[in-house]
């Protein structure tokens, strides 16, 4: 069937901001799936608040509006743009549930959109858990047994019926939020509880347990003529009850045979019809009981999905991409695969290598939250790795997870662990698991014994033990002949071990193990993800490394660049650099340049083979790097765009020869090394807090007390804010340099003055050597001492008076000028009173290029690739800031939801995952926008809960009045009551906690308070108001915590009391007038 | 214990001895399927030849009592990248290592399966020896290129049962089965869509086999050259007409001979179950599995009365012909599935109807 003849325009709406259990993926379908539209002519309209996506650049879409995604946004972009058909399947559960939502208020009835992929009834049947059950039934399928409950009392009356233990799953939830396993009868309360409040509809499924069964998904895809083929069959490592997304996976399924997978292809293919999701993709789980093989069907997801994105990459078969072409009319076999471009896409991918996914946790950043993994994700990123057997990708995956491990490693020594702490960390599953499993092997435990405690197939639990009896050998052999043999050597690699395990067990350098290695020829070989296991010719360059006899790489004469990206998202390094990794690639493609990209995350849009000329799949470690600089022998390396992790390796790769380019290492090293800083920053005389750096607790404290308190403790080399605290007094600094001394390791801490109430400006700017243009200044509204990835910030500065910005650009320039700047730098400033302090320079991408990209309209990143290839700023057309005459809010979005008891203040150690962007003509509606799109519903009436420090107390007095005289009700405690009375405002006093009221709690449990005011005095002596807090989280009530935060969202009331929010496309907005 | 796999090409790929030891020859060929390797085991096709998985673990799952399709295996070899060391699965009864030292099948690991696949993509299938004894390459070699290869080469006789043997006691329909080689799942699906099956020696001729007054005939799957295969083909062309008449793999090579058509090799064959095939009636998209080496040639069949409904979306090749006038037809695909897919079943019930409708 050919492309639909009545569909012209087409509307998509994204999945907004990064968030745990909707990450990078959303991009990377989205950006295939609109590429793929508009080569085939449609015209596509999109809403996506997240600027940090390749799918918001102007180019990606015809019209592309960054607005907040709520249904309300959607019928303006709806009446405006009158597109014909509305594709809910890209945006994950946001954009499904959001057209859901424009579907029932009768929007598209009114304006004449078609649903298109999956329609209103499929995605009804497929999310809610009812209609879901009773079509597997209808079908015949097995299903865990379960029953719906709306209150505490049914809910009791299903659990006497099916007996424990039992899951609890609210309906309508992102990620499984609020969901649990419960296995006593206070469990089962307490998350029932939890449940019924976090469903967006007040319901939640009980349902017979499988924990422990085998876990499967299939990939599944359907075309209009009900052609129906499997993608991809994963297995989970960790058995059911383990969130799929907190799950170590693997493809394809390891341990079914024939008779079984086909049982499982049959229902998937029943499934898809049934629920009717027309075209397009669908996940669908399963739970298979490793006893008798009993098989029944868990959920389906009809759109794409974190697994799609994982079997995209694993098989090479693009599924956003094709599943937008079915979308539009075609049919599988008229969509050639791209990979083979003579055989079409109606076809299973088959693959001949294994490929493990392992999530990245952030739990050290929540350290009240116990790193217990469940039903609820909580992991905020992956690796994937490819190998040719589980042990070489399961090996490559530990490395690529970037959290200190270099595969299956020794990081502990298991004689000095505990049997109770093996026992304990493998009944509770937890982000360590696959470790202690290890630590259990080398103590001796059996696999059954194992695989009894943990559930995890016993296939797995062997290939790790393969992994552990390797280890001895390659210990025995170096004791018996002090080396290895080449044989050994050549073995070990193929286990996946890395050059530093072997150097680690054998007692040498990691580079006498490379050398080794070399002199004996082995060597890293490149096979191709071609997905038909070589049938077939490839002409993709998509590469990973395993060690086999046959090298796959293909010469090429073009000048090369390679590109280093950030690996798996983590709180602190995520989107925005794949971002800029994805713009260096396009800028240097049309240069002339073949881009080689190497990358392990398989959510991004730069592993999307189509993003460079090359991709290699593989772990950003020295080696590994290294390994494909061998091979390639690139013209040039770009680390800069990647986060910290290519940065780290900038030093090592170069020492090996690697051609670093852009900004020196040197520079880097200068602006990253706190004395070196100092010196730069004394010699410019631009000022810096007092600060200094210490190896040891004792010289910390002493600087401490040099420069006073509050001080700033960090470690160096680290990003996100890692292990970063301010530190009141000298009790906390010695509790405190444990944690920093563990994170550091080698390198020094850094104690700064914390300058109280300054205002924070972060500002990006790229350079040529010679000539500096900044990006873009944005003013922070949170004081500094807010990690800047956690504060939201505004474009242009709307507080700062022109002497200050001036003195702002005036550093920027002369600091660029000294470390010889090629390519981006982002500072941040600090202003007090009239002293602008520089807090820190970063010779690399930042956060925030592409927020200011997407404000300015200037491509940032692409410029600075330019740069770096050796193009001048004149040439290139960029000689002047911008300036621009709207304004743009960036907002950060937090996890707290999903770290019960975890508070919600803000520190100098950042917390977010992701980020919005409001745009508007003024400073309120922009942060009004900006604050609806990170899901803070600032109201239009109700009553205000105030409640602020002493320091506070002079200034929330205005605020205060201004809320009254708009209209809401104030509600304090005593001591900002009595302030704000004797003020002549109107104000109603409730009791403090401390003192024994629940009268504040028991208003927001009612929905008697709209939005909470608090801001918590210095350490310590916060306690009183985190229960309050905690509720609002839970109850979904915005909470703001800062003052700055506070007069902001007031100004952004205030716009949205006068009128209503218009809608803007950025293409619009820089339209060249 | 050490083995090598030489092939005629000169390349050699060391690797590692399982299951039994000793040296054989066959052609060697790839196959893409990621579950099924019993099936493949003991589907006796592969007779004459040596199979290379390119799934790099296999025997993860051990190997069971139920999942065969014939008595023994009868392929000459084994190749892959990783033999699982352990069996996981609830229905498992053994390893694969000790699978295939019962049944006297060498198996080899270690070896990069990939470049195999690649070699045998570009070069095409090859004779090929695969040995634990002789570790000389140059003999090796020697030996693979003085083997006897497929070309021409009866192996039916080596796979086919003697005489007859009732499948099944009861059944609407009664089909005989002439035996190539025949995959057990083609007799149990013929019983799952209610017919009685009997399965006759490939040596029995027509008259035979109408004496036994079938409903249809089935004329199997099976190993190598059809056209080594002349008696079947005599048999096939006299019941033309007579009786309607199933073809499956080589069954459809054979009806393509009784039709006066021509068989030719293919470069490296279909060894998989990912193989799009479109079923040109409908317009349908069918995921099969495919086992062989040789194809008839669609250009040869140009008459009036013979309808080509399957092709390969892959690469165009003949999946499926049917000559309504005499109630045959046959597919180059598996319909039966085991392993693969169970998307090509309906064929089964299409043969059903064609023999309701010959009453």
């Amino acid at each position: 069937m050919p492309k639909r003849k009545d569909i012209k325009k087409i509307l998509i709406i994204g999945s907004g901001p990064i968030i745990i259990s909707q990450a990078c993926e959303f991009d990377y379908s989205g950006t295939q799936a609109c590429k793929a539209l508009r080569e085939e002519g449609f015209k596509v309209i999109l809403i996506n608040s997240n600027p940090a996506t390749i799918m918001t650049d102007p180019e990606t879409a015809d019209v592309t509006y960054i607005e907040p995604i709520t249904p309300e946004v959607v019928e303006k972009i709806i009446a405006k743009e009158r597109p014909d058909a509305l594709l809910p399947t890209l945006g994950g559960q946001t954009g499904l549930n959001t057209a859901m939502k424009v579907a029932e208020a009768g929007i598209l009835k009114k304006y004449n959109v078609k649903m298109i992929g999956a329609d209103y009834d499929a995605i009804k049947k497929a999310e809610d858990r009812e209609y879901f059950k009773r079509a597997m039934l209808e079908i015949g399928l097995d299903i865990p047994k379960s029953i719906l409950a709306y209150n505490m009392k049914e809910a009791k009356a299903a659990m006497n019926k099916l007996g424990l233990p039992l899951i609890i799953r609210p309906s309508f939830t992102l990620g499984g939020t609020g969901g649990g396993i419960a296995a006593t009868k206070e469990g089962f309360e307490r998350i029932v509880n939890l449940g019924l409040k976090n469903s967006m509809i007040g319901e939640v499924l009980i349902e017979e347990s499988v924990v422990g069964w085998k876990e499967y998904e299939l990939e599944v895809m359907r075309d209009r003529k009900d052609n129906v083929v499997i993608i991809c069959s994963i297995e989970n490592f960790d058995p059911m009850g383990i969130h799929t997304g907190d799950s170590i996976t693997v493809a394809p399924a390891q341990t079914l045979t024939d008779k079984e997978y086909q049982k499982m292809r049959d229902a998937a293919i029943a499934i898809i019809r049934e629920i009717g999701v027309e075209t397009g993709g669908s996940n669908i789980q399963f739970a298979v009981n490793p006893k008798d093989g009993r098989m029944v069907a868990i959920e389906m997801n009809p759109s794409v999905s974190r697994s799609s994105a994982l079997a995209s990459k694993a098989t090479g078969f693009p599924i956003a991409k094709i599943a937008a072409k079915l979308a539009v009319g075609y049919t599988l076999d008229e969509i050639r695969n791209d990979i083979t471009k003579k055989t079409p896409a109606s076809f299973e991918p088959t693959i001949d290598y294994c490929v493990v996914k392992i999530p990245r946790f952030t739990f050290e950043k929540f350290p009240e939250a116990e790193d217990v993994l469940g039903i609820s994700m909580k992991s905020v990123g992956e690796t994937m790795a490819i190998g040719r057997t589980f042990k070489e990708a399961l090996q490559k995956g530990l490395r690529g997870l970037e959290i200190g491990h270099d595969g299956l490693d020794n990081k502990k020594d298991f004689r000095k662990i505990s049997d109770s702490k093996i026992k304990q960390r493998l009944t509770k599953p937890n982000a360590s698991r696959i470790f202690y499993i290890k630590y259990a092997l080398q103590k001796g435990y059996t696999i059954n014994n194992i695989v009894r405690i943990t559930g995890i197939d016993p296939w797995f639990i062997n290939n790790i033990k393969e992994i552990v009896e390797f280890e001895k050998l390659i210990r025995i052999e170096r004791l018996k002949k002090k080396g290895l043999s080449a044989e050994t050597l050549g073995e070990a690699k193929k286990y996946g071990f890395s050059d530093r395990q072997i150097a680690d067990l054998t007692g040498v350098e990691e580079l006498q193990v490379r050398k080794e290695r070399k002199k004996q020829r082995i060597e890293a070989t490149f096979k191709l993800v071609d997905t038909c296991a070589a049938e077939f010719e490839a002409y993709t360059p998509y590469y990973y490394s395993t060690y086999d006899v046959e090298d796959e790489t293909r010469k090429s004469k073009k000048k090369k660049i390679m590109i280093l990206g950030g690996g798996p998202n983590r709180i602190g390094q995520g989107i925005e650099f794949d971002y800029c990794c994805c713009h260096a690639s396009f800028a240097l493609k049309s240069l002339g340049y073949e881009t080689i990209m190497v990358n392990s995350n398989p959510e991004t849009v730069s592993t999307d083979y189509d993003t460079s000329d090359k991709l290699y799949f593989e772990p950003l470690t020295f080696e590994d790097v290294m390994n494909i600089v061998d091979k390639e022998k690139p013209d040039g390396i770009i680390v800069q765009f990647g986060g910290q992790t290519p940065l780290n390796l900038a030093r090592r790769l170069e020492e090996a020869g690697a051609p670093i380019i852009g900004t020196s290492v040197a520079s880097i090293d200068a602006a990253e090394n706190r004395d070196k800083f100092s010196k730069l920053i004394t010699k410019l005389k631009i000022n810096q807090p007092p600060n200094g750096s210490a190896y040891s607790k004792g010289e910390a404290k002493k600087i401490a007390s040099r420069i006073g308190y509050p001080v700033l403790v960090r470690p160096s080399y680290v990003l996100g804010g890692r292990a970063m605290r301010i530190v009141y007094d000298e009790k906390s600094l010695n509790e405190f340099m444990k944690e920093a001394k563990e994170v550091s390791k080698d390198e020094p801490i850094l104690v700064d003055k914390f300058l109280e109430d300054a205002v924070e400006v972060d500002v990006d700017a790229v350079s040529d050597g010679t000539l500096t243009v900044i990006g873009g200044i944005m003013e922070h509204i949170e004081e500094a001492g807010v990690h800047s990835g956690d504060s939201a910030c505004v474009l242009p500065p709307h507080t700062l008076s022109d002497d200050i910005i001036d003195k702002i650009r005036k550093y920027t320039h002369a600091l660029s000028k000294e470390l010889k700047v090629k390519g981006l730098m982002n500072i941040q400033f600090a202003v007090k009173g009239d002293t602008v302090y520089v807090l820190e320079v970063n010779p690399r991408a930042s956060r925030t290029v592409p927020f200011v990209s997407k404000a300015t309209g200037v491509p940032l990143a692409k410029i600075a690739a330019k740069v770096m290839v050796g193009k001048k700023l004149r040439e290139l057309g960029f000689t002047k800031e911008k300036r621009v005459s709207h304004v743009s809010v960036k907002e950060s979005v937090l996890p707290f939801s999903r770290f019960s008891g975890v508070d919600i203040l803000l520190g100098p150690e950042m917390k977010s995952t992701g980020e919005v962007m409001g745009v508007d003509s003024s400073f309120g509606m922009a942060f009004y926008k900006s604050q609806v799109a990170a899901g803070q519903i600032l109201p239009v009436r109700g009553s205000v809960f105030v409640s602020v420090k002493n320091d506070d107390k002079r200034d929330i007095v205005f605020i205060a009045k201004k809320l009254s005289d708009m209209g809401y009700r104030i509600i304090s405690t005593r001591g900002t009551y009595k302030v704000l009375w004797s003020n002549n405002i109107k104000v109603k006093e409730v009791g403090k906690i401390g003192e024994g009221s629940k009268e504040i709690l028991e208003l927001i449990k009612k929905g008697g308070i709209s939005l909470i005011i608090n801001t918590p005095s210095g350490e310590g002596s916060h306690s009183d108001m985190k229960p309050i807090r905690n509720l609002a989280v839970m109850h979904g009530i915005p909470c703001i915590t800062t003052l700055q935060g506070a007069q902001a969202a007031v100004n952004g009331m205030e716009a949205a009391s006068k009128g209503g929010l218009e809608v803007k496309s950025i293409q619009e907005y820089h339209a060249k007038h | 214990m050490e083995a090598i796999l030489a092939l005629e090409s000169g390349k050699i790929f060391r690797g590692r001895s399982f299951g039994a030891s000793g040296e054989r020859h066959g052609e060697v060929v790839f196959n893409t399927s990621l579950t099924g390797y019993q099936e493949i085991l003991t589907d006796p096709s592969y007779k004459g030849q040596i199979v290379a998985m390119t799934y790099p673990l296999i025997g993860n799952y051990g190997v069971n009592k139920e999942d065969i399709e014939s008595r023994g295996i009868f392929l000459e070899g084994f190749i892959v990248k990783e033999r699982s060391r352990i069996v996981s699965n609830w229905r498992a009864d053994e390893g694969l290592d000790e699978y295939l030292r019962r049944n006297d099948i060498p198996g080899i690991e270690g070896v990069d399966t990939r470049a195999l696949t690649r070699h045998i993509r570009l070069r095409g299938a090859m004779k090929a020896v695969i040995s634990t004894e002789d570790l000389n390459e140059k003999r090796l070699v020697k030996k693979a290129k003085s083997s006897r290869g497929l070309v021409g080469i009866d192996l039916v006789k080596d796979v086919t049962v003697s005489g007859k043997q009732e499948w099944n006691k009861r059944g609407k329909r009664k089909v005989v089965v002439v035996d190539c080689g025949v995959k057990y799942n083609i007799l149990r699906e013929l019983v799952n869509c209610g017919c009685r099956v009997t399965i006759v020696s490939a040596y029995t001729d027509a008259r035979e086999i109408l004496k036994m007054k079938p409903d249809g005939v089935l004329l199997s799957n099976g190993p190598g050259d059809p056209a080594a295969v002349p008696y079947v083909v005599e048999t096939a062309r006299q019941l033309l007409g007579k009786v309607p008449i199933f073809g499956i793999c080589l069954g459809q090579q054979m009806l393509g001979l009784a039709l006066g058509g021509r068989t030719y090799k293919l470069k490296f064959g279909h060894h998989g179950a990912n193989q799009p095939t479109k079923d040109l009636r409908t317009g349908r998209i069918y995921i099969t599995v495919q086992n062989h080496g040789f194809n008839v040639d669609a250009k040869s069949l140009k008459r009036k009365g013979i309808e080509v409904t399957h092709i390969n979306l892959n690469d165009g090749t003949l999946e499926g012909i049917k000559v309504r006038k005499l109630r045959a037809f046959a597919v180059q695909f598996h319909p039966e599935a085991s392993a693969g897919p169970h998307d090509a079943r309906y064929l089964f019930g299409e043969f059903v109807e064609m023999m309701k409708s010959a009453k």
